[in-house]
């Protein structure tokens, strides 16, 4: 053939009006796509708000400012059955972030140690752990709420007869009972950690100057634990200030003084972190695993100490294939934390339940519900984004 | 023809590395740190292993026929399970009629287990669940075949719970499959519609997506117009599950090298040709671990309509404790039921394990 080879991109003027034209097919699809779902939207809006005026509801968020009238079990901030409609919901949002807040952290302890455990070179420590994993990833978490609940509820002792498995520690059906501190040497020890974490900062760069200078390795760990302990103990007795504890006694049928776990927060943590650590548990042990056998052989052979390859060499390269999955972990156990309505703890599902049964606003309410668990999702999927690239691999 | 026996002498290996005790060194004593670790988690398991054998076996009671006959032994109280079976897998359906949801559950743990034999993935499949589902809406709604109506809102039990995952599973497939094309579509606006789509359902947890079917539902129909309390619980599920989904099959979709798009292409296959003849079978397979993964999520989530009041399997075993006479036995119930999840759960988790298995065709060294 003698004619050129024609261009498979037709030219511009013929690109007009033909069906045959991807591109003219394409903005045809998305006009009608864009259709189909607007005409949805304003199907259902119009449907709604047609059944609202019917129905005589009221719409917007008035009632946000309106007295609440119920009572809420736990409030970190300060709230009576007359504080507003408003305050009440912030007090489940409160209740919401502690949980999974408190939750996430010790999930991340429980679920490492179960991880490593299951890659142990013992056998016991193995089994023990993969038992574990099995049996909680494979029961629904609502299921395991109930039945902590039902544990604490039911078959714990009353207050009179608390089991107290350490000084200051009672555990009844009216929940955990532990002892807090108050005074001005509170305040002190936690300046005390605040001056050891920067020391810990400054001595960690300084021994990481001094092996590259002179190949002297320094017992960072060990000394970061001694400052640690150290540092806040020296500053407490040098300051003279004076710390009390304040424990929890039995007094007529309840506890006085302390500080009070909730049945349903307990129940609700306990459900939470172990359910959670099985799952946090594999991920760690897949990223131990996805790390290269022949990373350990040569660390072995540079003569490190198991301890030293696991922190130095499998920890760091680890972390980037566990972070992603991570992170969706701590996600679910913030969404989970819905469940707390199943077992009445006051989380914001559970507020905003009875604030949509007293006021009938089911639209607004439920809306409210799922921006505060969409700010909450995004927010920690953002940080950890950042924080995932703050240690992906940098390629050329 | 002689055996060279002479050549080498066979000898055992040293005794030192066979053996239990050889076993034992390497396994639990390799080092001091590991015999305490050894040492503790006996302790351990000497303090808890005899106590719940003694409560789950020894101390139990199965046959009391009152419920204070039962708390007059120190262990569990499994005459509570005998006594209240029947309500906890079929929930309120009427006594009488209830082999017929014996029998829908047996039919759809058949589906379930034939779907996981492979021969059967073809046409087969489809076949298969065409004709289980109509015997199960037959068997559980009756009216026809001399079988007595029974309305939906007295289904209930283990049958509920699979049908509203099996449900769930199978309708959010298809969906799920189509948001994940439109979210890797290059038009931009079907795009940023999956994007939304998927992204928002993903970030609220599904008990504000079943409050939202319970509540919220009812005001987005027309006058007149009505869905009932279940097939709007299924219908959020569905959503829910659709989203999760579509984020595992892009996974899959974004392993297809860019040749596979380009053969296809060159091929002159339209579209949708290419995604089913050419892109789709490659992606699936992939993903078909990490789907089944997201089974046994869902099978597990579907729990969660107890919040909005449908007698599932966990709701039952909630009303089967509701009885004045048999208080107190609420952990012997919620094992029970936690078993019958676990056993599915297992099952199909193990399943998945060899499957993941068979699949890997030689991706890793």
């Amino acid at each position: 053939m003698t004619k050129p080879k024609e261009s498979n991109v037709a030219p511009p003027n013929r690109r007009r009006l033909s069906w045959n034209d991807p591109g003219t097919r394409s903005i045809i699809y998305q006009i009608l796509a864009l259709l189909a779902v607007g005409g949805a939207i304003w199907f259902l809006v119009h449907n709604t708000l047609s059944n609202l005026s019917a129905r005589n509801i009221s719409t917007g968020f008035d009632f946000l400012n309106r007295e609440a009238g119920f009572a809420i079990g736990e409030t970190p901030i300060a709230y009576s059955p007359a504080s507003t409609y408003g305050r009440a919901i912030t007090v489940g949002l409160l209740n919401t972030l502690r949980v999974a807040l408190i939750g996430i952290v010790l999930a991340t302890i429980l679920g490492t140690l179960i991880g490593i455990a299951r890659l142990s070179s013992n056998w016991l420590i193995r089994k023990i752990s993969s038992i574990y994993v099995e049996v909680m990833r494979n029961v629904p978490l609502l299921l395991q709420l109930f039945f902590w609940y039902a544990i604490i509820s039911e078959t714990l002792p009353g207050p009179r007869q608390a089991l107290h498995p350490m000084p200051g520690v009672f555990v009844s059906n009216r929940g955990v009972q532990m002892p807090t501190v108050h005074g001005e040497g509170l305040l002190w020890l936690l300046v005390g950690v605040l001056v050891a974490v920067i020391l810990m900062i400054i001595m960690a760069k300084w021994a990481r100057k001094n092996q590259e200078k002179t190949g002297q390795i320094f017992p960072t760990v060990k000394w970061s634990l001694v400052l640690l302990f150290a540092v806040p103990a020296v500053m407490f007795f040098f300051s003279g200030s004076s710390m009390t504890l304040d424990v929890p006694e039995l007094k007529g049928f309840n506890f006085a003084g302390g500080m009070t776990l909730s049945p349903e927060f307990a129940a609700l943590l306990i459900g939470l972190v172990i359910y959670t650590a099985a799952f946090i548990a594999e991920v760690v042990r897949s990223g131990i695993q996805a790390v290269n056998r022949g990373q350990w052989e040569a660390a072995e052979a540079l003569g490190l100490k198991r301890g030293q390859i696991l922190r130095l060499i499998v920890l760091p390269q680890a972390l980037r294939v566990i972070i992603p999955p991570m992170t969706s972990q701590y996600l679910n156990i913030t969404k989970n934390s819905s469940l707390a309505v199943a077992i009445g703890y006051p989380d914001i599902v559970s507020v905003i339940n009875t604030t949509l049964n007293q006021t009938g606003q089911a639209i607004e309410g439920i809306m409210m519900i799922m921006a505060a668990y969409l700010t909450v999702s995004l927010s920690i999927s953002v940080f950890m984004n950042w924080y995932n690239k703050r240690i992906a691999l940098v390629e050329r | 023809m002689s055996t060279p026996t002479n050549l080498v002498s066979t000898e055992k290996a040293p005794a030192s590395t066979i053996g239990v005790f050889a076993w034992m060194r390497s396994q639990l004593f390799s080092s001091p740190i590991n015999s305490l670790l050894t040492i503790l988690s006996v302790w351990l398991l000497l303090a808890a292993v005899p106590a719940m054998v003694d409560w789950f076996f020894i101390n139990a009671n199965a046959t009391a026929s009152t419920a204070d006959e039962c708390r007059q032994s120190s262990g569990a109280c499994w005459a509570m399970i005998v006594e209240k079976h029947r309500i906890i897998l079929f929930g309120l359906y009427p006594y009488d009629e209830q082999w017929r949801p014996l029998i829908a559950t047996g039919i759809l743990v058949a589906s379930i287990i034939l779907s996981g034999w492979r021969k059967l993935w073809n046409m087969w499949l489809l076949v298969v669940w065409t004709v289980s589902l109509t015997a199960v809406a037959i068997l559980m709604w009756g009216g026809i075949f001399g079988l007595t109506y029974v309305e939906n809102t007295q289904w209930g039990g283990l049958p509920l719970t699979l049908i509203l995952s099996t449900f769930g599973i199978a309708l959010a497939f298809p969906l799920g499959i189509v948001l994940a094309l439109g979210r890797r579509s290059n038009m931009p606006a079907i795009k940023s519609i999956c994007v939304v789509y998927i992204e928002l359902i993903r970030g609220v947890p599904l008990i504000s997506l079943l409050f939202m079917s319970a509540v919220m539902l009812p005001l987005f129909l027309p006058e007149g117009m009505s869905i009932d309390k279940l097939l709007r619980a299924q219908i959020a599920i569905i959503l829910f599950a659709a989203a999760y989904m579509a984020e595992t099959i892009r996974g899959g979709l974004q392993a297809i090298p860019k040749g596979q798009f380009e053969g296809a292409d060159s091929l002159g296959l339209s579209y949708w040709q290419q995604m089913r003849l050419i892109v789709l079978p490659q992606a699936l397979k992939i993903v078909i671990p990490p789907l089944v993964g997201l089974f046994i999520a869902l099978f597990k989530d579907t729990s969660l309509v107890v919040i909005i009041g449908i007698f599932d399997l966990t709701q039952a075993a909630k009303v089967a404790l509701t009885d004045q006479a048999w208080r107190g036995f609420s952990v012997e119930v919620y094992i029970f039921i936690s078993a019958i999840y676990f056993v599915f759960c297992y099952s199909m988790s193990k399943y998945s394990q060899s499957l993941e298995k068979r699949l890997a065709t030689g991706h890793e060294r």
